[in-house]
């Protein structure tokens, strides 16, 4: 059943400011922050709840004006504080002030043993009810599954090889018994098959390698061999029409917590990392939940950038802001807001590099934890040296012509190229090594948007 | 430092929009970017580390490794000065008049490469691309020491026109720069750039008697018995020697400036390789095709040029320097891996084609190079197409 996949393409950033493997429970957070923008393929989120309602947690906060049952839900309970929004009225966040103690909106609940009874249909309503389905996103494009379209198997990676990236068996300890609920009803829910991805040369906990009903696959590698749209590109490969859907090992707890407890548990546990982080470890916290308390008096500096992700696919978010939705790390790096003299030339054994063009010496010390800061190190230019990107998508995908044809808006192109296999962070390194410094990221998801609604 | 920032902080409102020298902006962001690396940072969302790497420190790294044949070709120039007047020289005395020569050469590729990038970046209103700053180099390293600098602005001026600014700038260019040069001034002026051109002679001078600034190909292709015993016995009484195989390859023989030194390309190659920036594929592939090529014609050919020995065929020519510095440009060259295994073959196997079987055009990499540019997009659109193919077959399954 198991196979092992080893992946020769990549690249490892290795950088200072990992976690120590301690967990400092300091509470629940004053404010929870739910994010439409987190969620690819919301068509338009419709605010139900006003300034001064109090919630639940799993109380509905918004809900999909397109497709009403697919609900967002609030991660604790409390009053609702702010509903933010933007130009056009666009919807930002809705800001939830925590309570102390947690009250549960309370769903049906079941022993573990009564899961195979349950019906497809039952099981299906009370994820889209409590807001645990929008845990589950849809290949191709990253976006919120459809529940009206079964996927032809599900993927979870369970391991996460971006620089900095928090311990999945430290993060996810002691959740064995919900984790493989989890997989119970997704099995039943879709009666597809449930691909676990774990890795080859750490110690897997059992976790993942004990699971039932579900396929347990083993990748060797470097990054991105743990991003989940390069596992399934080896496994089960997505081509036109097709629908696979992947999940975190977090959203798999969730939904096993769900039917188990009856209630919807957004506690988690992130990582804080990065070079500008004093006491670097582990904290639990909660989905959306400000990052205030994490950081307080464990900074360095105040030229530091805060990253809700890691450093290849995160988002900034200042020191007053709320974890992204699917998130369970941040990051803090320092802002690279400053000129250098001759930085261009200057030969440097600071600043990492894939490449090895003169003075870049960072390929000496391939062990060796860099600090590295939000500088871009260059100007935007047109694509120009090949070749390097190649080595870096460990797929049967020609990023560069990818990207091109994302440029050119060119959908037979896109399509016949294989747009309908990747998302952001499968070509995310791309976008650290280009010379040419283009934003691949974001060109990538406006051609993803472009084929979808195409 | 600090100082020299305050003074760009200070001046650098008149460049910007409504500014003074507003038209001026993208050559003051040159020259800005030039000294000091941009504060931007990355944006909001995406990767917020960027590699070290820029266009700039790779095209640096170019330049570098151009500098081992710069170098020698300005000895070189100095050197067969000598040997055709039959005098001994010192080696600063060569290095001296080589200097001469050559530097108003690139000094001219430059100035008047440059103004015309910066006229476009202006007009078009985009940055200055660095790309220019090898072609410059490039361009000088092929052309001969005797070249007219007029033709030099000339030709440099039509290629970063028509051969770059035409398709739309650095990085959209179908043909290499500084070929385009050398190909314009080859039909343009072919009395300049063909017959004994290739050794300064100095006014009122005599050479030595004996003396022909004949090239290795050119001997080869007037061969009427065995090129080798030709090449060899070649210089008696003034240049013992020059044509044998060793001195072909170290490069002590008339030539273009920088292409002389099959050694001093290869050096070029080893740091193009060891940095990553030139293809290793395209080199190497381009050396195996002349050879095997050569080889091929060995064995079926009957002419005293397809008998030369296979392996004279990578010392002789600027088949070297083409092969490292010109094949290689990223942006001509195919940008599939698997492409520029057959690009670099063909461009090695036309290289002896055309040298062999076309005695008007004895060198071939030019035209090889220029010729697979060409072809280049067709290899990528096969390799690409083999891409979509097994994908589309997977589909089936």
């Amino acid at each position: 059943m198991s196979k092992i996949i080893k992946l020769r393409k990549g690249f490892d950033i290795k950088m200072k400011g990992k976690p120590a493997p301690t967990v400092v429970d300091i509470g629940i957070p004053e404010t929870v922050s739910l994010k439409p923008s987190d969620f690819n393929g919301l068509y338009i989120p419709k605010v139900v709840v006003n300034v001064g309602d109090t919630v639940q947690a799993g109380s509905v906060l918004f809900h999909d004006k397109k497709f009403e049952q697919i609900k967002f839900t609030s991660p604790v309970s409390g009053e609702v504080v702010e509903v933010l929004r933007g130009d056009k009225r666009k919807l930002l966040a809705v800001t939830v002030l925590a309570d102390k103690k947690i009250e549960y909106k309370s769903f049906e609940k079941f022993h573990s043993s009564e899961i195979h009874k349950l019906s497809k249909e039952f099981i299906q309503q009370q994820l889209l009810e409590s807001g645990a389905w929008v845990n589950i996103v849809q290949r191709p494009f990253g976006i919120i599954a459809d529940p009206d379209t079964s996927p032809k198997s599900i993927f979870i990676s369970a391991f996460d090889t971006s620089p900095l990236a928090p311990d999945y068996s430290l993060i996810y300890f002691g959740n064995d018994q919900y984790f493989h609920s989890g997989i119970d009803i997704l099995t039943k829910l879709t009666n597809c098959p449930i691909h676990v991805n774990t890795h080859a040369s750490s110690q897997v906990s059992p976790m993942f390698s004990q699971v039932k009903n579900a396929r347990v696959n083993r990748f060797s590698g470097k990054h991105p061999s743990g991003c989940v749209g390069v596992q399934i590109h080896h496994i089960d490969p997505i081509n036109k029409g097709d629908v696979v859907w992947t999940i975190s090992p977090f959203g798999v707890i969730q939904i096993g917590k769900l039917f188990l407890t009856g209630q919807l548990d957004h506690s988690k546990i992130v990582a804080l990392t990065g070079s500008q982080v004093i006491n670097p470890q582990y904290y639990s916290t909660i989905t959306g939940g400000s990052i205030k308390k994490l950081i307080s008096e464990n900074i360095k500096n105040k030229n530091s950038r805060f990253i809700s992700g890691n450093p290849l696919t995160g988002t900034n978010i200042s020191d007053n802001g709320h974890l992204n939705f699917f998130d369970n790390q941040i990051t803090v790096l320092p802002e690279g807001n400053q000129h250098e003299f001759l930085g261009w030339m200057k030969p440097t054994l600071s600043k990492l590099s894939i490449h090895r063009a003169i003075g870049l010496l960072s390929f000496l010390a391939p062990n060796k934890e860099f600090v590295l800061n939000t500088n871009m190190n260059g100007e935007p230019r047109a694509f120009v040296l090949s070749g390097v990107f190649e080595n870096l998508v460990p797929m049967d995908i020609l990023p560069t012509h990818l990207l091109k044809s994302a440029l050119s808006e060119d959908i037979d192109e896109l399509e016949e190229l294989g747009i309908y296999e990747v998302i952001e962070e499968d070509l995310a390194l791309c976008e650290f090594a280009d010379v040419s410094k283009h934003n691949v990221q974001k060109i990538l998801r406006e051609a993803l948007d472009l084929v979808r609604t195409s | 430092m600090k100082f020299l920032r305050k003074r760009l902080d200070s001046v650098k409102h008149n460049f910007e929009k409504g500014g003074k020298w507003e038209k001026l902006h993208y050559a003051f962001e040159a020259f800005e970017t030039f000294l000091f690396t941009p504060n931007v940072t990355a944006p909001l969302k995406g990767t917020q580390i960027r590699d070290a790497v820029d266009l700039k420190r790779l095209m640096v790294t170019v330049i570098i490794a151009m500098i081992p044949c710069l170098i020698f070709g300005i000895w070189n120039v100095g050197h067969q000065h000598f040997l055709a007047i039959g005098q001994e020289g010192e080696t600063g005395v060569k290095f001296a008049i080589g200097a001469s020569l050559v530097l108003p050469i690139i000094i001219v590729s430059y100035a008047s490469g440059l103004t015309v990038e910066f006229l476009f970046s202006s007009f078009r209103k985009h940055s200055v691309n660095e790309g220019f700053l090898v072609s410059g180099l490039l361009i000088p390293l092929v052309l001969p020491p005797t070249v007219p600098l007029w033709q030099v602005a000339v030709a440099t001026i039509f290629a970063v026109v028509i051969g770059k600014e035409a398709f739309g700038g650095t990085g959209m260019n179908v043909f290499n720069v500084a070929l385009t040069a050398r190909a314009f001034l080859y039909f343009a002026y072919p009395s300049q750039l063909s017959g004994e051109i290739w050794t300064y002679l100095g006014e009122g001078t005599q050479t030595v008697s004996g003396y022909s600034g004949a090239t290795p190909l050119a001997i080869a292709s007037q061969s009427t018995g065995n090129v080798i015993s030709d090449l060899n016995s070649f210089g008696t009484g003034w240049g013992e020697g020059i044509y044998s195989f060793w001195n072909l390859f170290w490069g002590g023989i008339p030539g273009s400036i920088g292409e002389t030194s099959t050694l001093m390309c290869l050096i070029g190659a080893a740091i193009l390789i060891i940095t990553g920036v030139g293809s290793w594929k395209i080199i190497f592939s381009v050396f195996s095709g002349a050879y095997l090529m050569g080889l091929f014609l060995n064995a079926v050919g009957s002419t005293p040029m397809t008998e030369i020995p296979a392996y004279y065929h990578l010392v002789t020519g600027g088949l070297a320097f083409g092969a490292v510095f010109m094949a290689t440009d990223p942006v001509t060259a195919p940008q599939t891996e698997f492409g520029k295994w057959f690009y670099g073959l063909f461009i090695g196997m036309f290289t002896i084609l055309i040298r062999v079987f076309n005695p008007a055009y004895p060198e071939g990499i030019m035209l090889s190079i220029l010729l697979m540019n060409v072809f280049a997009p067709l290899i990528d659109y096969f390799v690409v197409s083999a891409n979509k193919k097994r994908r589309l077959k997977r589909a089936t399954v």
